[in-house]
């Protein structure tokens, strides 16, 4: 009876695995065809020669290389620099006392109510006002700030899981409250720290107008909106475009199968409370 | 008092930046935006814009196609949301049996529309549901799975066209809520589990018990995550409709931003956004209330 159940878990699981997996299995198809100057019907994906030359291709052209690194920049920053915050203020709500904090905690889950991109025209301004147009800083910055609240609430949540019990130790060794910090909380919630990295860097990688609009140099753009030429200046070739897209992707899937390894056993609390 | 400011010099190394940040590119754009709607803002030369009251709310409340999109973000809200959610947890709760094998290549797969850019995806989906027969669906439903007589032209009709923005939408999301069960899963210690196995109780006891009260505040984390974000939904139709056929496809969001940046209409695209705001401070008043006040003791 079990074995017949998780046949079938599994075999549902499987077929999920196809209308997930399919569209991405059309555009690698798609990306290692060429002469595509109108979409390729179903037929020549199948038959057709198959080569690698879209990707060299698209590599070089556009600029794309620069756009990458750019990407990779500002994505790694916001990642490193948003973890960090998001860790220390999720730890004052989650482990401190301090008069108005309820008030800040619902001031602060209130935003996360307001949906970003009606900000994005007053968020402008306030980086204007601090002469950040088209830098980095500013970029970054945006990105941080509009992200705290969320992060802040997800990793508070995993930190008041952590037993109140284990800052005892540090208490008797004399430790001060930054000690627990990095030797409690941060150690115990690496699983969380790991789920939240990805969708830091992820968010970045992915992040499209709030890139337009604060990014006017052309050098300095970021990859979405390379993508956004390949298509305008090639639209009609989707070998060359898919091409492009695949390669956006590998980073994410890279730092992804980097990062799932933080997720195997994150039962790190089981055991650590003896009695 | 002394106590209170001897906290305030304990907390205040770790929470100030946060709270910093938050203040200036969340809460005081908050406050900008409504200001904003209330002027028929100049964006060039802002000192010069005109104060007009409740003009560009009454303009929005007359205007049609702020109701067609309205229409169009609750639809896509009542869809998308329930779909993602369901699958999602159905695959969490799969993955998560401790019979089965290839959790993590499962995890990996089910993830990837989730890490894929949404302007990828967004084309993808774009030629995939292209017109003509070499479109992919086209060709699997009127050949493959002879399910259609004739390829349908799914963006050029209101309702094929918003099928296929749903269709992107909960393909994309169902991997996020995945994870964010399978992280809270994992993080239930073993020993709960031991517990209840010495009481006696057995994998459905067990998973109504333990499980399902310990997920609830994953739950409403979860689905507000997603009632928000399908009010913020914006790239799927900005590229794969661009709001066509004749603007029967535009969200809130979608026409806000058309407003905003191709008409440089900032006073009544901010209408249009607080309206959007005040509507889902209301839907998601009650859960606000109870929000981050479910706290589970182990």
């Amino acid at each position: 009876m079990a074995k017949w159940s998780t046949g079938i878990v599994h075999a549902l699981l499987v077929l999920g695995i196809f209308v997930v997996i399919g569209p991405f299995i059309y555009m690698v198809m798609t990306s290692l065809t060429t002469d595509n100057f109108s979409l390729p019907s179903p037929t020549k994906l199948l038959h057709a020669d198959k080569t690698l030359v879209n990707y060299s291709d698209a590599w070089s052209k556009n600029n794309f290389s620069r756009y990458f690194l750019n990407s990779m920049f500002v994505s790694s920053v916001t990642m490193v620099l948003s973890l960090s915050l998001a860790a220390s203020t999720a730890y004052a709500f989650a482990r401190f006392q301090f008069p108005g904090k309820e008030f800040l905690f619902k001031l602060f889950l209130f935003t996360m109510f307001v949906p970003a991109i009606l900000n994005i025209i007053p968020q402008f301004t306030v980086i204007q006002a601090v002469n950040l147009v088209d830098t980095y800083p500013g970029l970054i910055l945006l990105y941080i700030g509009s992200g705290v609240v969320g992060s802040t609430f997800f990793l508070r949540g995993f930190f008041e899981r952590i037993p109140i019990e284990l800052e005892e130790s540090i208490v008797i060794d004399g430790g001060s409250r930054w000690t627990m910090f990095y030797t409690i909380y941060i150690p115990l919630s690496l699983p969380a720290i790991g789920t939240l990295g990805i969708f830091a860097f992820s968010g970045t990688w992915d992040e499209f107008i709030v890139a337009l609009t604060i990014i006017k140099t052309e050098i300095n753009r970021t990859l979405p909106i390379a993508l956004q030429l390949f298509r305008g200046q090639y639209a009609t070739y989707y070998g060359l475009f898919f091409a492009a897209s695949i390669i956006a992707l590998l980073p994410i899937l890279i730092i992804f199968t980097v990062f799932q390894r933080q997720f195997v056993n994150p039962n790190v609390t089981e055991g650590g409370v003896k009695g | 008092m002394r106590r209170a400011i001897r906290q305030y010099v304990q907390v205040a190394p770790y929470l100030t930046l946060g709270v910093l940040l938050t203040a200036v590119f969340v809460l005081y754009p908050l406050v900008k935006g409504i200001y904003i709607s209330f002027f028929e803002y100049k964006v060039l030369a802002p000192e010069l814009s005109l104060f007009v009251g409740f003009d560009n709310y009454a303009r929005a409340l007359q205007d049609p196609k702020v109701l067609i999109a309205l229409r169009n973000t609750v639809l896509f809200a009542l869809v998308t949301v329930p779909g993602q959610w369901l699958l999602g947890v159905i695959v969490a709760m799969m993955v998560n049996l401790r019979t089965i094998r290839f959790k993590l290549f499962f995890r990996f797969v089910y993830y990837l529309p989730v890490i894929s850019s949404w302007i990828v995806v967004s084309y993808l989906f774009k030629y995939l549901f292209s017109d003509s027969a070499s479109g992919m669906v086209n060709y699997l439903l009127v050949e493959l799975i002879p399910v259609l007589p004739a390829p349908v032209n799914w963006l050029q009709q209101t309702w094929t066209a918003n099928l296929v923005v749903w269709v992107v939408s909960i393909w994309k999301g169902i991997g996020w809520v995945m994870i964010m069960y399978l992280a809270a899963l994992q993080s239930v210690p073993k020993s709960l589990y031991e517990a209840a196995s010495i009481d006696g109780a057995k994998g459905v006891r067990t998973f109504i018990h333990i499980t399902l009260p310990l997920m609830k505040p994953m739950t409403t984390y979860v689905l507000i995550n997603l009632i928000i974000g399908s009010f913020q939904a914006f790239i799927q139709v900005f590229l794969i409709t661009e709001g066509g056929p004749m603007d029967s496809t535009h969200l809130l969001s979608t026409y806000m931003f058309r407003h905003a940046f191709q008409f440089f209409d900032f006073g009544y695209a901010s209408a249009i956004s607080v309206m959007m705001g005040l509507m889902i401070f209301v839907l998601t008043y009650s859960q606000q209330r109870t929000f981050g006040k479910d706290r589970i003791e182990y």
